[in-house]
């Protein structure tokens, strides 16, 4: 055992100029640490051209050689006693630092050119990458029209569960709330004008047109768009998406048809439910706040807000669910494997995904505009 | 250097549900030795270094590194103890969105001991002695070939001067010739830094050149941790099948019956 008094690395010195210096202790990355300052003050105002004695260092390692070797201006010094095994440590770091590590290339103006060059070329792959996955599933519909005994019929039905079921609970919690606020919000400004009972044909169709399919679809997006890439990107990652070309499975067929299906399937589902419950949180609002009784909510409903407005709604659910599901496989396909990548990809994955079912909303909006509109 | 072991493991029981993968397991290393743990599939030895790392707390027993619990006092001081050993991952483990000088330099940088330009200095002293050419700095861990993987994970697991060298699987995955060069680069480790090494192995090559001292895990516990000539003459059926075979023939005579 050695006592602490000897391990911690000292440079002792005597005042005489031609006294050498003496280097005591561990002068190892451990020992150095808690004395790092003294010591750095210690070696930067030690002499070079004086006498260096490391006879007494017990140990040595390569960041004790480094910050001696860079207190040394990078030589030796003239007078160096030192332990054999010590000195092959120091000419190790003197041998092993001549050539310098290459640094990265600084960021200039040329980059920003590359960068945007980059980023036109990559929205041009990444189209024709959506419509080449576009046109496998096509040739995949064909095939199982031929074959239908290979309709990947569990898997669509698993993906369903996990898509559509599980989303239930947190889409009817922020439908109810989202319902309830907003028929709080519209009732102030209604009874300002004694319009009350009009609070019906808002939320009628608000909800069911509008809000409803849009809030459902940015729901699925951050739930399970995020979750269909990052599957995928693992899948990627540990080369299981290899394994199942490998065995000659198409992994557009079980992977990807599957969860497009799925998700078409349980969108529009999901949206009556959560419309249905919106409304619910809305009439419940309506009742409280204005005395406007369920029976009356009820019963206008259906003369206020004519069927089309449910149809345009399920419609909207079918397409964005596609949609979804189709952005999250294109960018979980695209992970290459790095953690980077994963992330990088998943963001986008949802990120695009409510962009492209706002555009598409948009679309349906203008397309739309006379048919079930009451007038 | 002290006299306390390196690692010791008293009484380790681990279960994985219903399953008892160790039960009474007693192991003491001394320290710089080169101790291979060997041992069949599922017979729990990437466990037991886990256990040693600290990833893992047994069900019960404990965990001694030099000469104190694993997981005595503080988190400061946890982390120092932890800061004593390193670590060779099977897949190495490199972070990905770093490139090799920024992965091999990470742990110096935590440390936040040494200065930046001392740091690049070491790391080339690092790349170096791994044998990795300095061209190979900015390079991703994607962009890099298995063995090299292995070199760059082993530099950083040395980055700080660890007396104690953990290696999960050290040659697995790596074609006959860069194993053996891999072999080679641990042993003169090994000399020159008078580390504590433990290793994981199936590869009867890497574990006749590189031990000093097998440890062998079969029916929960370490039946026999002895040198490689005195392991041979153990009389358990896995040690007969493990060195009896074709190819622990070959190895061995491969290395002239070390």
């Amino acid at each position: 055992m050695q006592s602490q008094g000897e391990a911690i690395p000292r440079i002792q010195t005597d005042d005489a100029p031609d006294a050498a210096l003496r280097l005591t202790g561990e002068w190892t990355l451990r020992s150095l640490g808690p004395h790092i300052r003294h010591i750095r003050r210690g070696l930067s105002a030690a002499d070079v051209s004086r006498a260096w004695a490391l006879d007494d260092v017990t140990t040595l390692d390569s960041f004790g050689a480094t910050m001696l070797w860079r207190a040394w201006g990078r030589r030796w010094p003239a007078r160096l006693s030192v332990r054999p095994e010590h000195r092959a440590i120091i000419d190790e770091i003197a041998r092993s630092t001549t050539a310098p590590l290459p640094t990265p290339a600084r960021y200039g103006f040329a980059d920003v050119l590359v960068g945007i060059g980059r980023a036109v070329f990559g929205f041009g792959n990444h189209s024709l990458d959506f419509v080449r996955l576009i046109g496998q599933l096509c040739i995949d519909l064909l095939y199982l029209a031929r074959y239908p005994r290979e309709w990947p019929l569990r898997e669509v039905s698993a993906n369903v569960f996990k898509v559509g079921v599980k989303a239930m609970p947190v889409a009817a919690l922020v439908g109810f709330l989202i319902g309830v606020v907003l028929s709080y919000l519209s009732a102030l400004q209604l009874q300002a004008f004694g319009a009350d009972i009009f609070i019906v044909n808002i939320l009628g169709l608000g909800i069911i047109r509008e809000l409803g399919p849009v809030l459902v679809s940015i729901l699925v997006a951050g739930r399970s768009g995020s979750a269909m890439t990052a599957q995928l990107g693992v899948m990627r990652v540990t080369e299981e998406i290899d394994a199942l070309a490998a065995m000659g499975i198409s992994r557009s067929l079980r992977l990807v048809l599957p969860k497009v299906i799925a998700l078409s399937l349980a969108m529009p589902l999901l949206v009556l439910w959560t419309s249905g419950i919106a409304l619910f949180g809305g009439m419940l609002s309506a009742w409280v706040q204005m005395d406007l009784s369920p029976g009356f909510f009820i019963e206008t409903l259906p003369t206020v807000v004519p069927i089309a407005n449910l149809y345009i709604g399920l419609a909207k659910g079918l397409v964005f669910g596609f949609l979804i599901a189709l952005v999250a496989c294109h960018f979980g396909l695209r992970v290459k494997p790095n953690t980077e990548s994963l992330s990088t990809n998943t963001t986008a994955s949802v990120v695009s995904s409510i962009t492209i079912v706002i555009l598409v909303d948009a679309v349906f909006a203008i397309a739309t505009r006379s048919i079930g509109v009451p007038l | 250097m002290t006299d306390t072991a390196a690692i010791e493991l008293k009484g380790i029981s681990t279960r994985f549900g219903t399953n008892l993968v160790h039960e009474g397991l007693e192991l003491t290393i001394a320290r710089q030795e080169m101790v291979s743990l060997v041992g069949g599939s599922g017979s729990g030895k990437t466990t037991l270094l886990r256990h040693i790392i600290g990833l893992t707390r047994p069900a019960a027993g404990r965990v001694m590194l030099f000469g104190e619990p694993l997981s005595q006092g503080d988190s400061r001081t946890q982390r120092e103890r932890r800061r004593r050993f390193g670590v060779l991952f099977q897949q190495g483990a490199l972070f990905s969105a770093l490139n090799v000088e920024q992965n091999i330099g990470f742990p110096l940088r935590e440390l936040d001991i040494a200065t930046e330009v001392e740091i690049r200095d070491l790391i080339a002293q690092k790349m170096a002695m791994v044998e990795l050419e300095p061209r190979h700095a900015l390079l991703m861990p994607a962009e890099l070939s298995g063995g090299m993987i292995k070199r760059v994970a082993l530099a950083r697991a040395l980055v700080l001067e660890p007396e104690l060298l953990l290696l999960d699987e050290p040659t697995a995955g790596l074609d006959p010739e860069r194993s053996a060069g891999f072999i080679h680069l641990i042993r003169s480790l090994h000399e020159r830094l008078h580390l504590t090494v433990v290793l994981v192995t199936h590869d009867i090559d890497t574990l006749v050149a590189l031990s000093t001292k097998i440890a062998v895990l079969a029916d929960r516990r370490i039946v026999s941790y002895a040198d490689l000539t005195d392991t041979l003459k153990v009389d358990h059926p896995f040690v007969q099948r493990f060195f009896g075979g074709e190819q622990g023939r070959r190895a061995m005579a491969r290395h002239g019956g070390s």
